[in-house]
């Protein structure tokens, strides 16, 4: 049986590796993403009938389906409910219960460990064992407690939250769990220890997530999905299990690559996004918030009149889209335009949105054309040519600050550069900075005018003005 | 040092995979254009779920009389099954709204 078992595992490992390659590649994508889905199937259901141990099978068979009956009911009924615009905070409440997973696991296997020692009276002989469940669960838990703090940001109840110091309490507290550890690795038997460095690494995963602002949380899932990756892995030494290791890894590597591309992408390095410019610095805040001039606004009528007769529109989609479910009122505009012999393109930035990809992912929803999106490069080019710009709710992606304000907290930032176009409109729904909480002088340039309310709704109105010109 | 080398020759296996994992990963992930960002952290999300197997190795492990094993074993299954399930359907769905696109290609 254990044959058997060893292929499965052999299976499922491929299916993995075969079903992240595909989901590299926007046509087989989906299919990839069952592929690996199979193989996780086929590795579970090996390891409930087949997994052995010195000869003797796995119990308790009851618990472990009624356990799979509530995650499994519990996990569809979710992500089958959750909206398209929670999809990143919903990524980020999976990756935490893997997390917990992993450290759960870690405590009972220490509690095996204790109750082992205990009986036998022998210390010695456990250290690389117990190396492993201590990272196992330091990791998990971080990962745990992390993903839940970038959950509640992403979502909006919990706001961003750092003091003076909190750099170095983080540091001593990854210490003391360290420290910890290690005591632990000398003088194993003692649950007091493993609990107190849970709880440290816990306290540690909140910490280290709440100072860093909301703009980053992408790069901080990306960071917390490759530790949950790691600490799948630590399972994996610790049962001598192939598929765990390989599954780990795999997207510990991937997860941690991923995390790079998105740093690069807002042309700053992980140490800037961890060690944080973004909670930190008040002054750009400060500074931004003097420099507030004049804005003009427009009517939904001159709007309209303005694009139907561009030549060239371009539009810029943000979280404000998102968040007011008007990517299919966006198309619907856009079509009307196209009609009417404008030329309508969609320019997305990396990063707008909450998540890489997340524009692509609404738009593609509302079956816009893959051809209509622009990068940013490529529409940093046409920018020069386009008669309007709609912005619609994205700020900081658009923001003139990150080229020409050093101080600023998004300084460096590669951004859509609209204001070399004729005309900016900005749909928001008020004055209120973005997510990064900078002002953004580009609302206050003469060039641009402001068409205040929630996102649908204009373009609804855009729609049926543009209809009856 | 020669508890290190022997820790390694003993190990060797696991290292190999390790390494060439790590790699693996790297490569696979490599050439991913940036639509498809969100997706693909979606569904490494759900692979890492894999650890689910160790959950499932710790429950069926536990002695009927270990309630605390019991207890945390059942819940890290629980989570465990959340994480794979949910992170396969939020997965799906994100690239359900690819798939129109393509079929017009």
């Amino acid at each position: 049986m254990a044959q058997i078992l060893t292929l499965c595992y052999l299976v499922a490992s491929v299916t993995f590796i075969i079903g992240l390659k595909m989901l590299s590649g926007p046509a087989t994508a989906r299919k990839g993403n069952l592929v690996a889905a199979a193989g996780m199937t086929i590795a579970i259901f090996g390891t409930i009938f087949l997994y052995e141990n010195e000869g003797v099978k796995l119990g308790n068979y009851a618990w472990i389906f009624s356990g799979l009956a509530i995650g499994g009911f519990l996990g569809t009924l979710v992500a089958k409910k959750v909206k398209m615009t929670a999809m990143p905070e919903m990524v980020s409440l999976f990756n935490g219960m893997g997390g917990a997973c992993a450290a759960l696991i870690s405590l009972v296997e220490y509690n095996h460990l204790s109750h082992e020692i205990q009986l036998s009276g022998i210390e010695t002989g456990h250290t690389g064992k117990v190396i492993i469940i201590a990272l196992g669960l330091i990791i998990g838990s971080v990962s745990f407690s992390g993903s839940m703090i970038a959950w509640g940001k992403l979502n909006g109840k919990i706001k961003d939250f750092s003091f003076a110091g909190q750099n170095i309490l983080n540091m001593i507290l990854l210490l003391v769990a360290l420290l910890g550890a290690t005591w632990l690795v000398i003088h194993p038997g003692n649950m007091m220890y493993i609990y107190a460095i849970f709880v440290l690494a816990l306290l540690y995963g909140v910490l280290f997530v709440m100072p860093i602002g909301g703009a980053d949380m992408p790069v901080v899932i990306s960071l917390l999905n490759s530790f949950t990756g790691m600490a799948a892995a630590f399972g994996g030494f610790l049962y001598d299990n192939k598929v765990m290791l390989t599954g780990g890894i795999l997207v510990g590597a991937a997860g941690t690559l991923l995390t790079m591309l998105m740093c690069k992408a807002m042309n700053r390095s992980l140490r800037n996004v961890l060690i944080g410019s973004f909670g930190g610095n008040k002054k750009g805040l400060a500074a931004g918030a003097q420099e507030q001039g004049t804005y003009k606004e427009i009517s939904i009528s001159d709007s309209a009149m303005l694009m139907s007769y561009a030549n060239k529109v371009i539009i810029v989609p943000g979280y404000g889209l998102a968040v007011a479910q008007a990517q299919h009122a966006c198309h619907e505009l856009e079509k009307l335009l196209v009609d009417k012999g404008v030329e309508v393109s969609y320019a997305i930035h990396p990063v707008a949105g909450r998540m890489p990809g997340h524009m692509n992912v609404l738009l593609a929803e509302a079956d816009v054309p893959y051809e209509k999106l622009l990068e940013m490069e490529q529409a940093n080019d046409e920018f020069k040519t386009t008669d309007v710009v709609l912005i619609l709710g994205a700020n900081d992606v658009v923001n003139p600050a990150a080229k020409k304000d050093p101080d600023s907290p998004i300084y460096g930032m590669p951004i859509l550069e609209v204001e070399q176009a004729k005309n900016v409109i900005v749909n928001k729904r008020s004055m209120k900075p973005g997510y990064a909480g900078i002002e953004n002088d580009l609302f206050f340039q003469p060039k641009t005018s402001m068409l205040f309310g929630d996102a649908k709704k204009v373009l609804q109105d855009l729609v049926t003005e543009i209809k009856s010109v | 040092m020669e508890n290190f080398l022997n820790w390694i020759m003993l190990n060797q296996q696991i290292i190999y995979i390790v390494i060439l994992m790590i790699f693996v990963g790297i490569e696979v992930i490599g050439r991913v254009p940036s639509v498809l960002h969100t997706p693909l952290m979606s569904g490494a999300n759900a692979i890492h779920g894999v650890v689910i197997i160790g959950a499932i190795i710790v429950m069926g492990k536990a002695q009927t009389d270990n309630y605390l094993a019991l207890t945390l074993g059942f819940l890290a299954v629980i989570l465990g099954t959340l994480n794979v399930v949910g992170g396969f359907v939020v997965t799906d769905r994100m690239l359900e709204m690819f798939k129109g696109k393509n079929k017009k290609k």
